[in-house]
């Protein structure tokens, strides 16, 4: 195959990623966006096949490797994909940014080795980019993972001099990179590497369990920009075109998930240098809250006319999105007004909530956005709020200066009766008390989301 | 490939990405990440690239695992985003 023809056809990828991102961006042309993408990288690989790029022959060097490798590679990846479950995607989504960054590092490394000599300047800069991003990619991508899933804690991890630590070890990583350009080498570059790990670890520590998306979204626009830098050492015109696409989109992607969630960027991405040591929030003196059993609870819905549900973070964490379901056809069957209210960022990630209950195939027109429900609380005489905190707490439109002053909420407050089905009295992720709870007319159901909803449910049943 | 080139198609690529995604709803913004995530995959091609290059054991090993990694990063990426979008299949208002 002439380099003509092989650039042509890596045009024609680049294009189906451009229509991918496109697609992906309108809900009507979502899948069909991602099945483009999907055809767009089987063209790409296959083609690579049969045009070898420094006159070698055909068929490609180590093919029975090559080959072997992509095998191994299906053999893990598409079970992952396939069986993971809805609630545990956004972690699987972290792992799978992850390994990529760290392939692109090892694309540098073996081009780097493979060099020697023979790198140019500009290609050992490039080289230097890819293996620090690529490996602060896989680094903290592994971290977000494990905060998601759990294997660690979700809070900031914030040690005495943390950010000392963590401006060290950012100077020492540019400075390394600095000695691999001057006195190249094959130790400099491993020492690169293991350095832009440990910052990649570091980076990520301090990060809150709500900010993680955000962290993980940046990861991904991260990645996007080694595998360009890894185009231009390949001299491969479509990994320069997929991976600043990837990048500027990513960017873009994660400047608008942090607006979505009332974040402030630059607070996230640099809490790792400002982020002061501080005590857990002390638990507030002991307030006495209305607590209520499952009874009470079907009681209420009984005589209700309209009831908005509005799930959060516990209910996916729960699994109880088919259960909530079942309580909402129940309600529906007694001539009930249901409706979900829907924050843009309930769940773990933006959109998150939606892919939940979708799964558990609830209607898409009783899913009301936001701007939608809000006003309708008014009319509204039971409020369900299952796992959810942060999102309701009328402070981020009472209170400025609170860390969560600003972000668009549920207005809950508005309707007749609240109630809360929570764990305990913990403060959600931003760590700030609800004065909802204390609120007359609120109702606290403890306990898990699940084994509350389905005692709810029977209650319910037998009125 | 001559650097203007090289610049040209990164600053171009760099404003289509901001384009196309500059109106997406919240509600799509996991797919979104994770649709982009594994375009990212197509690195895969050029870690086949580097171990075709491989002359050493160490270059070897070290481009079998990127290919790996890739492979699962690309793959897996599309067939966990088409789940999550077979989700909203038929709900449609």
């Amino acid at each position: 195959m002439s380099r003509t023809v092989y650039d042509l056809i890596g045009l024609a990828a680049g294009i189906a990623f451009i229509l991918a991102l496109k697609g992906l961006s309108h809900p009507k042309t979502a899948r069909r966006g991602n099945l483009i993408g999907a055809f767009g990288a089987g063209l790409a690989t296959l083609v690579v096949f049969f045009y070898s790029n420094e006159g070698s022959s055909l068929p490609l060097n180590n093919l029975g490797w090559i080959l072997g490798a992509i095998a191994v590679g299906l053999i893990i990846g598409v079970p992952a994909a396939r069986k993971v479950q809805m609630t545990q995607m956004p972690q699987l989504v972290a792992l799978f940014n992850g390994v990529g960054g760290g392939a692109a590092a090892l694309v540098a490394i073996v081009e780097y080795l493979n060099l020697g000599d023979q790198a140019t300047t500009a290609v050992v800069i490039f080289t230097v980019f890819t293996v620090i991003v690529g490996c602060v990619s896989f680094s903290g991508s592994i971290i977000t993972f494990m905060k998601l899933q759990e294997l660690m804690t979700t809070r900031p991890v914030i040690f005495p001099a943390g950010r000392f630590i963590i401006a060290a070890t950012l100077i020492s990583v540019l400075g390394v990179g600095g000695w691999v350009v001057t006195a190249l080498g094959t130790t400099p570059l491993l020492i690169l590497a293991a350095l832009s790990l440990l910052f990649g670890v570091l980076f990520v520590l301090p990060v809150g369990g709500a900010d993680v998306p955000i962290v993980i979204s940046l990861l991904n626009a991260f990645t996007g920009l080694t595998v360009a830098a890894s185009g231009y050492v390949l001299d491969s015109t479509l990994l320069i075109i997929a991976g600043t696409l990837v990048g500027a989109s990513g960017t873009i992607l994660t400047r608008l998930m942090a607006e979505a969630m009332g974040r402030s960027l630059f607070g996230t991405l640099f809490g790792a240098f400002t982020a002061k040591p501080q005590d857990v929030a002390a638990a507030g003196e002991e307030r006495p809250v209305r607590s209520g059993s499952p009874d009470d609870v079907a009681i209420l819905l009984n005589y209700a006319r309209r009831v908005v549900i509005v799930p959060g973070f516990g209910l996916a964490v729960a699994q109880a999105q088919h259960t909530v379901r079942e309580l909402a056809d129940l309600m529906i069957s007694k001539g009930i007004d249901v409706a979900y209210g829907i924050h843009p960022v309930a769940g773990r990630m933006p959109g998150h909530m939606n892919v939940l209950l979708a799964e558990a195939n609830v209607p898409y027109d009783q899913l009301a956005e936001m701007d939608e429900v809000n006003p309708t609380f008014g009319q509204t005489d039971v409020a369900i709020v299952i796992g959810a905190n942060d999102v309701v707490n009328p402070a981020a439109q009472t209170t400025p200066g609170c860390p969560i002053y600003g972000m668009p909420i549920l207005e809950v407050n508005h309707a007749a009766n609240i109630i809360f089905l929570k764990r305990s009295m913990r403060p959600g992720f931003a760590g700030i008390e609800n004065e909802l709870l204390y609120d007359p007319k609120t109702m606290l159901l403890f306990g898990d989301a699940k084994a509350s909803l389905t005692k709810v449910v029977s209650a319910l049943k037998a009125l | 490939m001559d650097s203007m080139a090289i610049v040209s198609i990164f600053v171009l690529s760099v404003f289509v990405g901001f384009e196309v995604v500059s109106k997406v709803s919240s509600t799509l913004h996991t797919p979104l990440m994770s649709g982009a995530n594994a375009i990212h995959g197509v690195i895969l091609v050029g870690a086949i690239i580097v171990a075709d290059h491989s002359k050493t054991n160490l270059e070897l090993g070290l481009s079998v695992t990127a290919i790996i990694l890739a492979t699962i990063n690309m793959v897996g990426g599309f067939v966990v985003t088409d789940r999550m979008l077979e989700m909203f299949k038929g709900n449609k208002k």
